[in-house]
């Protein structure tokens, strides 16, 4: 039997079963505990676990970030969250510097199995310090992997193999998302490598993740009242990309549209593309076209901040350029 | 430029049995007689990117390491071959990775700034300045939540004070009563800006006091005086008090790295400092107290070469790591 619930929700069962199985995993972050963390994912943890394992933080991104890192080496396995991804580039040194680099520079002998979750992405109207979305930056970094859950089924599956995994995992949260309903089925293990193909199409893939998702897929909808089929094709994994089942779409579908919501010079949508270049070229119809932020900080007034990100209506455009 | 006037040298009688006090002796000039064949092979193209030598600061790691159990963690600095060495890293596998070589203790990988060993629990030097003092508070963090006996020591310099990494560490580790040993190695430069230059509060430990964290002073050229406060302090820790602030007041002989023309201070500074060099006036007051001969020295000196001589002929001998293992051990799986 499947059954309903929210984002939220389904992160929340997530850190809770972890909590539960495995005295190793703790929770640190700023308001995670008293407060039930900022958008109360971790409501109701503090009074269930107590404050060893649900350790509220000063505001230290630096310092618990790396404490996280320290833990890890030490022999737990925490969840360090960060508010925000633009608060995480306070931290960005240790997740860069330490976290990323010493099983290598180490010569193999000290791994790092820490999960850092944090919540990226526009739509609110929190502004320029509240909003970025930098998950190309961290999928840009050698020795970590980056996550991107856009459903139900992610937010639940896939924290358990980020915690099973040896090494650092950053995992991005579109607060776009949090409210999301969906129908979680029996079956919700989920891996943590390969992209999936949520919309099955031919004519156009439409290849995105994160918070883009349910714009993509509400576009896919429009096209096909226009009679065009698009494939819709979730990331979800943006460190390593699984290069395969991007190739695969667009061999099927022979034009690709990549929709980021990161800006777009130097973003995730590039390597994408840069990547079809390089396995698919002969199998394209059209040049890629992309979707991403306008390049400007994202701003507060509502009508400005939807005209800075990506839209449907803009995936739309993009992909009708295609058959014009 | 601040003139920085060295004390008096050390003195007085080493409360210590000859045995004890001989190996601490013999520690300080292992180092010394390594790193100083280490700047010998970077000249000769053997040893490349940054050496940073701990040429005259060798009682302090030798002293505090003496001071901690092999089940204690060490998080160190990029100027930490000494650390590594005092710690029981074999020193073939050390000057190994100085060379860049596979037998080196990260197989050349990290190099001089990069020692890593699991087996002696030494969590890296760090070149990035404050770097490893939030690694040293989760390590500490770690062995409280899992009831363990361990120690967390965290060398850094004066230069890692100025940086948020300091502060933050320091109250997360007060805060959370850790177990976590802050040893400060202050040889008044970061780099080549004195501490003057780059403190508005000089006294080190007025900023720990402000964590509410216990603070203590030490001359980083005396291993009696080092190994002493460290094993109270380490005691202190250990016990469950949370975390400690020692000040090790030490001062380095060398160039900071091997490209540096010490433009910012005087010879004359660096002078009168190696009047107070912690292997000459300990072997002083050894000998003084009747624990120490001439022939003994010479006969620890003699072991210290031949150690290096076996350390640069293993590294010499040693193997490039192939190619095709560059992106080896990028991920655990």
């Amino acid at each position: 039997m499947s059954r309903k619930l929210n984002y939220r929700e389904a992160m929340r069962e997530a850190m809770h079963e972890a909590l539960t199985n495995d005295p190793r995993v703790f929770l640190m972050g700023e308001d995670v505990g008293m407060y039930g963390g900022t958008y109360a994912f971790s409501k109701g943890f503090l009074d269930e676990f107590g404050p060893e394992r649900i350790r509220d933080t000063p505001l230290s991104e630096l310092g618990f970030v790396g404490a996280g890192i320290g833990a890890a080496l030490g022999g737990m396995r925490p969840i360090v969250e960060v508010m925000t991804v633009n608060f995480s580039l306070l931290a960005l040194d240790q997740i860069v510097n330490s976290a990323a680099t010493f099983r290598h520079m180490s010569g193999g002998q000290f791994s790092v199995p820490l999960v850092i979750r944090m919540t990226t992405g526009a739509g609110r109207q929190l502004a320029a310090q509240h909003s970025h979305s930098l998950e190309g930056w961290y999928a840009h970094i050698p020795g970590i992997k980056v996550l991107a859950p856009a459903t139900i089924e992610d937010a639940r599956g896939m924290l358990a193999p980020a915690l099973a995994d040896p090494d650092p995992v950053v995992i991005f949260e579109h607060a776009g998302l949090f409210n999301m309903e969906g129908e979680l089925p029996d079956d919700w293990s989920v891996d943590i490598s390969s992209a999936k193909v949520r919309r099955a199409g031919k004519d156009v893939a439409i290849i995105t993740h994160g918070g883009s998702l349910p714009k993509a897929l509400a576009a896919a909808e429009q096209l096909a009242a226009a009679g065009i089929d698009a494939e819709v094709l979730d990331l979800r994994v943006l460190r390593p990309l699984d290069t395969a089942t991007i190739m695969a779409s667009v061999a099927k579908c022979r034009r690709a549209v990549v929709v980021d919501e990161g800006w777009r010079t130097g973003s995730l949508a590039a390597e994408v593309m840069a990547r079809i270049m390089e396995n698919a070229f002969y199998e394209l119809d059209a040049p890629v076209a992309r979707v991403c932020s306008e390049e400007v900080p994202i701003p507060y007034a509502r009508h400005m901040e939807e005209a800075a990100l990506p839209q449907a209506e803009k995936i739309v455009a993009a992909v009708k350029g295609f058959f014009a | 430029m601040t003139d920085h006037h060295a004390a008096a040298p050390p003195a007085g009688a080493v409360p210590w049995k000859k045995d004890f006090a001989l190996r601490l002796l013999a520690d300080m000039v292992r180092i010394r007689r390594m790193e100083e064949k280490a700047a010998e092979m970077y000249g000769a193209g053997k040893i490349r990117g940054f050496l940073h030598l701990y040429i005259g600061e060798e009682a302090t790691a030798v002293g505090a390491l003496h001071a901690l159990s092999p089940e204690d963690n060490i998080v160190a600095t990029y100027r930490e071959h000494g650390h590594a060495l005092v710690r029981g890293m074999d020193m073939g596998a050390i000057m190994a990775e100085m060379y860049g070589k596979r037998e080196g203790c990260a197989h050349g990988r990290g190099g001089s700034m990069h020692l890593f060993d699991k087996a002696t629990r030494l969590f890296g030097g760090n070149a990035i300045v404050g770097g490893g003092l939030p690694l040293a508070v989760g390590l500490g963090l770690a062995t409280k939540m899992q009831n363990e006996k361990r120690i967390t020591a965290c060398f850094f310099g004066d230069g890692a004070v100025a940086e948020g990494a300091f502060h933050e560490s320091m109250n997360l580790a007060a805060l959370w009563k850790l177990p976590v040993l802050f040893c400060c190695e202050n040889n008044l430069f970061g780099m080549g800006t004195s501490i003057e230059r780059a403190e508005s509060q000089t006294d080190l430990c007025v900023k720990a006091a402000s964590y509410n964290m216990p603070a203590l002073k030490v001359d980083g050229m005396d291993i009696v005086a080092v190994h002493e406060v460290t094993k109270q302090a380490a005691q202190r820790v250990r016990v469950g008090e949370g975390p400690l602030f020692v000040e090790y007041q030490t001062y380095r002989f060398r160039a900071h790295s091997m490209f540096d023309a010490e433009l910012y201070r005087q010879k004359a500074e660096v002078e009168e400092w190696k009047t107070r060099g912690p292997i000459h006036t300990f072997s002083a007051r050894l000998k003084a107290g009747g624990k120490l001969s001439e022939e003994e020295f010479l006969a620890i000196d003699a072991a210290a070469n031949s150690e290096v001589a076996a350390a640069v002929a293993f590294a010499e001998a040693g193997t490039w790591e192939p190619i095709e293992d560059l992106l080896k051990d990028l991920h655990t799986s």
